[in-house]
């Protein structure tokens, strides 16, 4: 079959396709949605990184002479309430994901828009209701709303902050229920399930996990909102009820959360080293069922967040064995990565800084995840500050980096325009270095006994707090110089090609930023996820490659 | 070129979205959203009944004295109600296919009428329980749960607190219930509606085939609950 070329890109994109607020708030472009979660999480991020200043601001010293205890414990539950569930939950998934989900399967859109549109609302309305309680007075029980301090002594606003994460849970549901629905029955013709580059694997299992896990944290505070209200009770110890059977509820959705956090960031690290490595990804089909293996082995590993909680202790063996087990499909991706990057053209552009800093980090975060699976060990640490730096080398040096990695990747993308590459550097580095600084002392101090949730500590910590509160400083600057420059390059940034990185992926042979419907005429995908043609068929827009005729269309 | 860009929608029916390249994908999508959606109900659903089965499991006497107290025969009437209502939903769906509008139509209302029979029974049996201060915890400020203990026929080892737990898991559950079945009573008008003005064909039907999934869903659930809260333990009372 001939090639044939569409005629040139009209100027006419998604972004200036219509103009004005109601454009933006009423559209159903999934790009334009992408647009409007990518604002609301970076403000969203941006209150819990003020709550994370306190928090480090106060244990420069070891007095609590800063914040009371009071107001200590309702600024660490604030910054982990916020940091959770309206950024890290929805960061990578309902923006850069529904930016790309249906770009990189060839469809014109998610399945359902209006439903798409409906989740941002949603989660807007839950973030509103939660910062009416956060200003109202605050809520001090811990992000876990544990029982039955949670139902019956607290006398801060859980009851607010509850409703509000009960209403922002649905914008999750929904995001996760569109995303499997576009992938069944939305990709192009060609595009099999394993032609899908690995981004769409991580999105469909993450997408699993919000379907199936959320509701069951959706009615467990909702059971924990009637008990607060209204002195009904299945948690309440004094109308029988079982006080751990909230942990046991609560862990089944946020363990599994963990993972809606981390599979997404691993899929933006699969595109990041394959693509700057220039080789195909190593192992497609183990990277692509290991996501699937973390999403139905994380289901069953929450008792481990339980050891101290009064669980049996035969109960505590197999959730530390399945929480070992867990690590198996996490270590095959971090091998996997390690050997694209064998023997690949690698190029150290920022996106490829925030890869490697990721496969790093998340390395060290995983294995001092096996610390805390071990029973005697967790035993040891529970309740530290090594609990703490573990699970933010897993949300930061993550979750964080992937979605800042993938940010910078795609932000020809979805602007249209680059950003400037030398602060894009300097800025990874600061992250990174920055990160390290504010984490690494945490683990010393939890693993010698520095208990976390108080606002003083035993002054033979402070060393180890001046080094940590020195770090968050470099990282709290590394992470706004990246805001800086991106919004500045969306109006003074070089046009970006509508291929710059020269990949075969979909979401590049469309122009930059894509038309409204994305492509002009449906493609008929005949490569694999990451195959790596000569430059010069694929720099051109729109021209397809061999096969793609009219009739495919 | 020209007729490149217009591909995809050459046969297109009024009803087909422009995201979607035809009918069948539409179909398709929605029918697979509505399954998935089920699928998130029933762990909604089943974080309570979780709390129901452990607790049953400790305290066998308390539920079964409580769960005897339900008036069994609206219940059973209630479940036979339902069960009629998804046969009519399920011909509501049938007659759609077969383009015959006016029984669609019937049927849909048929299925309404008998949704709202259900929810008021449903309100009657509300009602009884609340005349007998049986509504847990403090629910209506006005009248807390305080039970009339010589009414109440409680086993030996059982706690009238965990009789409260019963019907707070009772309520919450069949509450959650009643609220699905308010929602599908609404979204049947809504196809009433639209049948009336004969938007679905035998081309184009699936909006009341995934609502009657819906329907049937919830219908499914009341067939959990029955047994679970009015029939199990009831030997344990009346010696069976």
């Amino acid at each position: 079959m001939e090639e044939f070329e569409v005629p040139p890109p009209s100027r006419i994109n998604y972004l200036n396709a219509e103009y004005g607020l109601k454009s933006w708030l009423l559209t159903k472009d999934h790009k334009r949605i992408a647009l409007l979660y990518l604002g609301s999480v970076t403000f969203f991020f941006f209150i819990g990184g003020i709550y994370a200043m306190l928090i480090r601001l106060e244990l420069l010293t070891p007095q609590g002479d800063l914040l009371s205890s009071t107001t200590y414990n309702k600024v660490f539950t604030q910054h982990g309430i916020i940091m959770i569930f309206f950024f890290l939950i929805p960061a990578i998934p309902a923006s850069l994901g529904n930016f790309l989900v249906p770009m990189m399967i060839g469809a014109k859109d998610l399945a359902f828009p209006r439903i798409n549109l409906l989740s941002w609302y949603i989660y807007l309305l839950g973030g509103i209701i939660t910062i009416y309680a956060l200003l109202a007075g605050g809520v001090d029980t811990g992000w876990t709303f544990y029982a039955p301090y949670s139902t019956t002594f607290s006398n801060s606003y859980v009851l607010a902050t509850g409703v509000g994460v009960f209403i922002s849970g649905f914008s999750s549901i929904l995001t996760g229920l569109n995303f499997i629905v576009t992938i069944h029955t939305m990709r192009a013709p060609g595009m099999t399930w394993f032609r899908m580059p690995l981004f769409m694997w991580a999105h469909y299992a993450t997408a699993l996990i919000m379907i199936l896990g959320t509701p069951v944290v959706a009615i467990t505070i909702l059971l924990l909102a009637f008990e607060r209200l209204a002195h009904v009770g299945i948690f309440d110890p004094a109308v029988g009820g079982d006080p751990v059977l909230f942990q046991h509820l609560f862990w089944f959705y946020s363990h599994p959360a963990v993972y809606i956090m981390i599979l997404p960031a691993m899929g933006v690290i699969s595109e990041l080293i394959a693509n700057f490595s220039r080789k195909n990804i190593f192992g497609y089909s183990f990277v692509a069922f290991s996501s699937l293996a973390i999403a139905i082995f994380g289901f069953l590993v929450w008792g481990h967040h339980m050891f101290v909680s009064s669980q049996s202790v035969y109960a505590g063996m197999i959730f530390s064995f399945l929480s070992f087990a867990v690590a198996i499909p996490s270590a095959i991706k971090v091998f996997n990565w390690t050997a694209t990057l064998y023997k690949g053209s690698i190029s150290y552009d920022t996106p490829m800084l925030y890869a490697l800093g990721f496969i790093g980090l998340f390395t060290i975060g995983g294995m001092t995840g096996l610390f805390l699976a071990a029973l005697a060990v967790d035993v040891h640490v529970t309740d530290t500050y090594f609990v703490v730096a573990h699970f933010h080398y897993i949300m930061v040096g993550g979750t964080l980096l992937a979605y800042l990695g993938g940010l910078h990747y795609w932000w020809p993308k979805i602007s249209g325009r680059m950003y400037p590459e030398g602060w894009g550097r300097f800025s990874a580095l600061v992250v990174f270095v920055g990160f390290n600084l504010t984490f690494l002392p945490q683990f010393v101090a939890g693993y010698l006994g520095m208990p976390r949730r108080y606002h003083a500590y035993a002054p033979e910590f402070q060393v180890f707090n001046v080094l940590s509160s020195a770090g968050a400083s470099i990282l709290g600057v590394g992470l706004l110089i990246p805001v800086i420059y991106l919004v500045w390059s969306m109006r003074y940034g070089k046009l970006a090609e509508a291929n710059p990185w020269h990949l075969p992926g979909l979401e590049w042979r469309t122009s930059s930023p894509p038309p409204t419907e994305n492509f002009k005429i449906t493609p008929v995908v005949t490569w694999e996820a990451y195959e790596f043609a000569p430059p010069e068929e694929l720099e051109v827009v729109g021209r397809f490659r061999r096969g793609q005729t009219a009739e495919g269309i | 070129m020209a007729e490149i860009y217009a591909t995809g929608h050459e046969a297109s029916h009024p009803a087909l979205q422009h995201h979607f390249e035809n009918m069948e994908q539409q179909r398709e999508a929605g029918t697979l959203g509505m399954w998935v959606f089920l699928v998130t109900e029933m762990m909604f659903f089943g974080g309570m009944f979780f709390a129901y089965t452990l607790y049953r499991y400790q305290f066998p006497q308390a539920f079964a004295s409580a769960s005897n107290h339900l008036d069994l025969t609206l219940g059973a009437v209630n479940t036979a109600v339902l069960i009629f209502s998804s046969f009519t939903m399920a011909m509501a769906v049938y007659f759609t296919q077969l383009g015959r509008q006016q029984l669609q139509v019937l049927c849909l209302v048929l299925t309404i009428a008998l949704g709202l029979t259900f929810l008021g029974i449903k309100a009657v049996e509300y009602h009884d329980k609340y005349v007998d201060s049986l509504i847990p915890g403090t629910l209506i400020p006005s009248r807390p749960f305080n039970p009339d203990v010589h009414k109440f026929h409680l086993l030996p080892g059982a706690s009238i607190r965990n009789v409260e737990m019963f019907y707070w898991i009772y309520f919450a559950m069949t509450g959650m219930h009643a609220l699905h079945m308010i929602i599908g009573v609404g979204l049947l008008s809504v196809l009433v509606y639209f049948s009336i003005h004969g938007r679905y064909s035998p081309e184009y039907h699936s909006p009341v085939e995934i609502t009657g999934l819906y329907w049937h869903f919830v219908d499914i659930i009341w067939i959990f609950l029955f047994p679970l809260l009015y029939l199990l333990g009831r030997h344990l009372v009346h010696g069976g």
